[in-house]
């Protein structure tokens, strides 16, 4: 996994709640037996018009947007299906973190085994960074995973919390496999027990 | 202080548990189906690991597959090769697997219940989220990302927060033509489609414990459409009974001793919930969804909320945003909505139990002439069971296609598939946009609901068509 500690980007506003994880990658693009590919159906109805050219309406596909590393998007994001092919998705096209005012668990857990960061922030908080993106696409959003802050340019700065393991994980680009292997002396004390 | 269920079947599940770190939680049963694994299978090969216990890890193939039951040569390539991947990887892994090839393969929630392969007091996992529906038996059962796949097959254990409880109480009786998928849409209206976030569901009450396993397993199953990871029911003796005999339940004096230790999963009289909610059953009506998220349903006497009415600012523009998607109307009644196709089926609502009761509405009538309407039974034995008892005939008569089992309509991941702008009665559980086909819009309702919609063309209130003749 790659290592996350800060970012310095720029943002895409996606105005909208419960953006579930059909929107995020559609079950046609779940066919695959790899990750390849993912980043190309990323919100793939509202990306694309129905004869595969890009829908100039939508934020992603703004020319002020482009290269953006990071989603700020409405609450409940990433519900529904466990599909780990949303934030393969988010990640291949270049995204580093999410903001929101709340994620889907499963969502969230899948994030965090990917270095894609989800950076829960007050809904008032989400609304202003709409506005200010909107306004100025080209600010730049600085998120510092050790001191779990987001900081604008003008010096606001949002604290946010995360789970205190989850953040050596993502500072150190561990998985969670290495220290489940490491268990195997409990894992098999605990297969060991009778069952009833 | 008393242990709610979860805690009692948490507690015996926790092999270690670091300061600081989450719990590594072992898991009892682990099913796995062909979309959300090659990638899982993929990173064991990478990292030279074998699949630690294949003997508690079963799959099936579901999400991806034709249900036309066409010769695998004629599918589409990618589908075929979701399939032949997963077969290779069972083979390669020692991994039990139910395949289309044999007579058990079904939907991945249907068939673990069937085989008796899902027990009270388990913990059990699956690449998807509708893995709750099996916590209707008791089990702690949750849908975990494909990166966490890898680790159960590698070492049959997860990293987890413990998470918080919530307690839902549905107290007194159902009317009549209601049923355990308008529970389960009434409690996530009311709760909404987050309200769980965090927290794991146990359903308690009269209005439950009346329920059989099936409309037990429908509840449960749609656990994550309110936010909840996970849904329980405290096992009794309709559990008990729907498992003996299975053939992955336990045998003579192992029965006794699972029986004996299943019988000790319930919430003690002294436990505490994080939160609760309580419905009145009596005051349930059959529901049906007019949005884009699942919270967003109303009973079908009721009318579509306006946006006026909605103060929270962020719900009103999402109420607005489905509106416009749906092509529906604020304050329009559901009653009389216009039906284009009609989904009987998915791990909601595909069981034997479902299509008895679909097609008590529709025996002896017709599909409406513009409906097209499909029932897609859950299983193989499902699928069997309903043409031993007649009932492929009362939907083919009237009009339905009888399909393979599968996934099918509810993700259309297969050819199933919803054309743009059209209305489909569906028994499934997500009303998201495009979820049934590019551009569908979907109205989520209970199998007889969904029934009556397919004979009318329109959405109507089934307790209209349940009234007796004179």
């Amino acid at each position: 996994m790659e290592p996350f500690t800060t970012l310095n980007a720029t943002a895409v506003p996606l105005r909208a709640e419960n953006v579930d994880t059909d929107q995020i990658i559609p079950a046609r693009y779940l066919t695959a037996v790899t990750k390849a590919g993912m980043g190309d159906g990323l919100f793939s109805w509202w990306r694309y018009l129905p004869d595969g050219s890009p829908n100039p309406d939508f934020v992603l596909n703004k020319p002020e947007h482009q290269g953006a590393q990071i989603l700020i998007a409405g609450r409940n994001f990433g519900s529904g299906s466990s599909r780990e092919h949303a934030v393969w998705a988010l990640t291949e096209y270049g995204f580093r973190a999410v903001i929101s005012p709340g994620f889907a668990d499963i969502f969230y857990n899948n994030s965090l085994k990917n270095g894609l960061l989800p950076v829960t922030l007050p809904e008032e908080v989400v609304h202003m960074l709409w506005d200010l993106v909107e306004e100025q696409p080209d600010v730049r959003i600085r998120i510092d995973l050790p001191n779990q802050t987001v900081t604008l340019p003008d010096g606001q700065q949002y604290p946010f919390d995360i789970d205190p393991f989850r953040k050596r994980c993502l500072l150190q680009g561990l998985d969670d496999l290495g220290y489940l292997l490491a268990k195997e002396p409990e894992i098999a004390a605990y297969e060991a027990r009778p069952r009833w | 202080m008393g242990k709610t269920l979860f805690e009692k079947v948490w507690d015996a599940h926790v092999v270690a548990q670091d300061p600081g770190a989450p719990a590594v939680l072992y898991i009892d049963a682990h099913l796995v189906h062909e979309v959300t694994s090659p990638q899982a299978f993929a990173m064991l090969r990478e990292r030279g690991l074998k699949v630690r216990r294949p003997d508690k890890t079963f799959a099936t193939m579901d999400h991806a597959i034709p249900t036309r039951e066409l010769e695998i040569a004629l599918w589409p390539a990618d589908a075929a090769t979701q399939v032949q991947t997963l077969r290779q990887n069972c083979q390669e892994f020692g991994i039990t697997l139910f395949d289309i090839e044999g007579d058990v393969q079904g939907i991945v929630h249907v068939v673990g219940p069937e085989m008796g392969i899902t027990q009270p007091g388990m913990t059990i996992v699956c690449g998807d989220s509708h893995t709750s529906t099996h916590g209707a038996f008791g089990a702690l059962a949750f849908g975990i990302g494909t990166s966490e796949v890898g680790h159960v097959l590698a070492t049959q254990c997860l990293m987890q927060r413990k998470p918080k409880t919530f307690a839902i109480n549905v107290e007194g009786e159902l009317g009549y033509g209601v049923t355990a998928k308008d529970i389960i849409l009434a409690i996530i209206a009311k709760n909404g489609a987050a309200g769980g976030v965090g927290h794991v569901f146990e359903y308690r009450g009269s209005a439950i414990r009346s329920l059989s396993m099936a409309n037990r397993m429908t509840i449960c199953n749609m656990s994550i459409e309110g936010g909840a990871r996970a849904g329980m029911i405290a096992p009794d003796e309709k559990t008990f009974e729907y498992i003996k005999g299975r053939p992955y339940a336990p045998k003579g004096e192992e029965w006794e001793r699972a029986v004996a230790y299943w019988k000790t999963l319930y919430s003690d009289e002294d436990a505490v919930f994080d939160r609760e909610l309580t419905l009145d059953a009596s005051q349930l009506e059959p529901m049906v969804t007019y949005g884009t998220n699942p919270g967003q349903g109303i009973p079908v006497t009721g009318r579509i909320p306006r946006p006026e009415e909605v103060e929270d600012p962020a719900e009103r523009r999402s109420l607005l945003a489905a509106l416009e998607y749906m092509g529906l109307k604020p304050g329009q009644k559901m009653e009389g909505q216009h039906v284009d196709i009609v989904f009987i089926g998915s791990c909601t609502n595909s069981r034997i139990e479902d299509l008895r009761e679909a097609a008590q509405i529709v025996r002896g009538r017709k599909v409406a002439d513009h409906v097209q309407a499909l029932v897609v039974p859950g299983s193989k034995a499902v699928k069997a069971q309903a043409e031993a008892e007649g009932l492929d005939r009362i939907f083919t008569e009237a009009g339905f296609e009888w399909r393979g089992a599968g996934c099918s309509m509810c993700l259309a991941m297969n050819e199933d598939k919803a054309g743009p702008g059209k209305y489909v009665a569906s028994t499934s559980n997500r009303n998201f946009q495009g979820r049934q086909g590019p551009g569908s819009r979907s109205l989520l309702m209970s199998p007889i609901m969904a029934a009556a919609a397919a004979i009318q063309g329109r959405v109507v209130d089934v307790r209209e068509m349940m009234k007796v003749e004179v």
